[in-house]
């Protein structure tokens, strides 16, 4: 490792956030540089300054009991008045029928927002993927070994395909955490761009049509289909992970 | 749920974070009133929200919310401190292991290095808080702001190397 490489990671190292690899790498740097040394001595003293210093603002006292006050009223408005005139359950009825509606449409109206937190856990996989130089925890572009590898990892077979004669040569498989899960994640490759596709059992029976959204300039595409919750993402522009996508749709379809 | 219960649940479960709830609206407002109005209205909002949360780590759920909350203040109020962004031609992350000075941090540096802090963009000054006052990981981190994990280590880079400027500097005059 040479200085500049030591500059490049002096804050993941100071931060705990390097592999192992890069940790002995550096470490052996530091002993042998005495500039990078100086350096992360320096790094050292300015974080253990923030640390320590009287930088932590804690809340004042009484901001916690304002907070629960307007808590206990919006629950309350949310919960509605107990006690009514009888003449009230005339118009009451037709209203409670209506927030019936309401209530089974929230878990609609939410969606997107469990989706939202959804897409950006799985974008963090897929980069942390092409980061930390683990794409694959068993490279093989043949399913017949990487179906079996996830045997015993997971309470469940992920469907394992290889595209490559339509372009989309399979790289390996991972295990990945998503949704508070362990997934499958299978890496698929067009030229120079990855593809992760991850897998989990969506815990219901029913379909969901293909959704696609972009972040951070990657292309994400999720759907479910016979049982199973599928995230594709990638840097692929988004007609060609579509095409990706219908690929995997077909291979997947129960074989008439 | 009822809402009795979601209520005790959502106190237990996101109350106990109060704390650092403040202290980043704190950081990121620079005002003491406006941090208040911001976490009671992110609490509020969480409350509103409790639904979509799904249990792990209240802290960061809660802690997102906040900063959101207070991005659109900011937007609202102080549009020109988000577009200040740091250029990064202009203060790349100079050579500073080619000469770099001795660092010594004494008390009194505490008021310079609290205004060093408070002088930093936003965005950089929140991974800061979030990453040394809060000690999330880069992924947590990444989650809460919003963007790639290897923006948070290039952000947590250009701030830490202007804070070290800022003090060595100061350590010059001295």
């Amino acid at each position: 490792m040479n200085c500049k490489d030591a500059q490049n990671l002096i804050n993941g190292y100071v931060d705990g956030e390097l592999d192992l690899v890069r940790n002995l790498e550096i470490e052996h740097h530091l002993q042998e540089c005495a500039l990078c040394s100086q350096g992360y001595k320096n790094h050292q003293v300015l974080r253990n300054g923030i640390k320590t210093g009287p930088f932590y603002f804690k809340a004042p006292v009484d901001l916690q009991r304002r907070i629960q006050l307007s808590l206990r009223k919006a629950a309350k408005a949310e919960a509605g008045p107990r006690v009514l005139p009888k003449w009230w359950l005339t118009i009451a009825a037709p209203m409670a029928a209506a927030a019936i509606v309401v209530l089974a449409l929230v878990p609609f109206l939410r969606g997107p927002s469990a989706d939202d937190l959804l897409a950006g856990e799985v974008i963090s996989s897929h980069v942390r993927s092409l980061m930390a130089t683990h794409l694959a925890d068993v490279p093989s572009s043949d399913q017949h070994t990487v179906k079996p590898w996830f045997a015993g990892k997971l309470n469940f077979s992920p469907p394992v395909e290889d595209l490559a004669r339509q372009g989309f040569p399979l790289i390996g498989g991972r295990l990945d955490y998503v949704d508070n899960r362990p997934v499958a994640a299978l890496i698929y490759q067009r030229q120079k761009h990855f593809i992760n596709l991850f897998i989990w059992p969506s815990g219901s029976d029913s379909d969901v049509g293909t959704k696609t959204v972009s972040r951070q300039g990657y292309n994400l595409f999720y759907w479910t289909k016979s049982g199973m919750t599928y995230w594709a993402a990638s840097d692929l522009n988004s007609a060609e992970l579509q095409e990706f996508v219908q690929l995997v749709q077909n291979q997947t379809s129960p074989k008439s | 749920m009822r809402e009795k219960d979601r209520l005790a649940r959502f106190e237990q479960t996101i109350l106990p974070h109060l704390d650092a709830a403040y202290n980043l609206a704190r950081w990121l407002t620079r005002d003491e009133h406006d941090a208040e109005d911001m976490v009671q209205e992110a609490y509020l909002r969480a409350f509103k929200f409790f639904n979509a949360f799904r249990g792990v780590d209240g802290r960061a759920w809660l802690l997102t919310i906040v900063r959101n909350t207070c991005y659109t203040w900011l937007q609202q109020n102080r549009a020109h401190e988000i577009t200040t962004m740091f250029d990064e031609e202009i203060h790349s992350v100079d050579s500073d292991a080619s000469n770099p000075a001795t660092l010594a941090l004494q008390s009194a540096d505490q008021q310079i290095l609290r205004e060093a802090l408070d002088e930093l963009p936003v965005e950089f000054r929140e991974v800061v808080v979030l990453r040394d006052l809060e000690g999330f990981s880069y992924k947590e981190i990444a989650d809460i702001v919003n963007i790639p994990t290897g923006t948070v280590m290039s952000r947590l880079a250009r701030a830490r190397e202007r804070l070290k400027q800022l003090l060595c500097n100061r350590g010059d005059l001295a």
